[in-house]
């Protein structure tokens, strides 16, 4: 009881904290969850991440579900979910019963010029923690910098990207088998 | 009842066929609005715009607003537990699977290309982010001189001091108000 009630407010805390999509919850996850508490590897952040894009279900939520079913099973799942959903809904009824023109006010669009400056700087560090764990042979390199292009200039989407460098995965790791 | 019903079963299939990032779900907002008139396409402009400036997933966000404007607070909770069941259940039926397979060599094989591939998708969503706060994109593109230089800031702070994110936040939003990037 007292781990889903910590994994709730944890949650909460990770839903207050993350602006914009799903990988913005990224950095949080790392410092408060590999780092801080040893709970997941970074490695398998990515994997929920790359599974996350492909199955069905906003990112953010099925990291989410993910990482509380790893701590205790279905329990976990569900109240990691609702804690970090939590915030949204306290806030957004608020601004939406008292304050519909919240985002046209210009205190709000000043204060988010400098949160998404914080964002950037989270996310390169999240990034690069990433890209040690990731990127450690030629392989790895090429499909970092296929996918990386694929996704800042093409509309191929994300999902079919993970499909396919999956699928790369598995058919390079058979041949390799194969040789051995 | 019978609109609680309904609205739970829209955004129901709105987590189920909505795949990827929050705004994924967008086009299914509007096929919403389109079916039932319980918001309007000026509602979902607004919601675009709150769910962006606001904590929590965009995704998240919007199904709050948008339940919230059809059936007041118990329809923005409504809408936004529909969001999140059908993930729910399937990631809870994908861990089961994985816990199962984990050490197999086919699911090492696959986690070998999606680990770099998840890297590169979360690099390439941070560079999206970093056009929009460092650089002006009206006409003609240049850089934003002091938000590059805030950015950096931050980011060695980051490395040296590890309190909590929230703090960081705090204080980029207090200097974007009083600086204005």
């Amino acid at each position: 009881m007292k781990e889903l009630v910590e994994l709730f407010w944890l949650f909460a805390q990770i839903g207050v904290c993350t602006f914009g999509g799903g990988y913005a919850m990224l950095p949080l996850l790392q410092r408060e969850l590999v780092e801080k508490r040893g709970w997941v590897e970074e490695e398998e952040l990515m994997d929920y991440y790359a599974i996350g894009q492909c199955t069905p279900g906003i990112i953010a939520i099925n990291t989410a579900t993910f990482i509380g079913y790893k701590r205790k099973k279905l329990a976990g799942g569900i109240i990691a979910t609702l804690g970090f959903v939590f915030p949204s809904i306290i806030i957004i009824t608020l601004i939406a019963a008292f304050m519909r023109n919240f985002a046209s006010l210009e205190i709000v669009s000043r204060a988010f010029s400098g949160i998404r400056i914080c964002v950037c700087a989270l996310i390169t560090d999240a990034v690069l923690k990433l890209y040690k764990k990731a990127v450690i042979d030629k392989l790895s390199v090429g499909i970092f910098l296929v996918v990386l292009l694929l996704s800042l200039f093409t509309k191929v989407p994300s999902a079919v990207i993970v499909v396919a460098a999956g699928l790369f995965g598995y058919l390079t790791f058979k041949k390799g088998d194969k040789k051995a | 009842m019978m609109t609680a019903i309904k609205l739970y079963l829209e955004f129901f299939f709105t987590g189920l066929f909505a795949v990827g990032g929050g705004l994924a779900t967008l086009p299914f907002l509007y096929e919403i609005s389109a079916r039932t008139g319980w918001f309007t396409n000026q509602d979902i402009l607004n919601l675009i715009a709150i769910s962006e400036s606001t904590p929590g997933a965009i995704g998240i966000n919007m199904s709050t607003y948008a339940g919230f404007v059809t059936m007041g607070i118990g329809g923005g909770i409504l809408a936004t537990l529909a969001l999140i069941s059908p993930s729910i259940i399937i990631i809870v039926m994908i861990s089961k699977v994985l816990e199962k397979f984990r050490d197999s060599k086919l699911v090492q094989g696959i986690f070998k290309g999606l680990r770099p591939a998840s890297t590169g998708l979360i690099a390439a969503a941070g560079l999206g982010v970093a056009k929009l706060a460092l650089l002006h994109t009206g006409e003609g593109i240049s850089l934003n001189i002091p938000a590059i230089v805030f950015a950096a800031a931050l980011f060695a702070c980051m490395k040296k001091w590890k309190i909590h994110v929230i703090a960081y936040i705090g204080i980029a939003a207090v200097v974007g108000i009083l600086v204005g990037f």
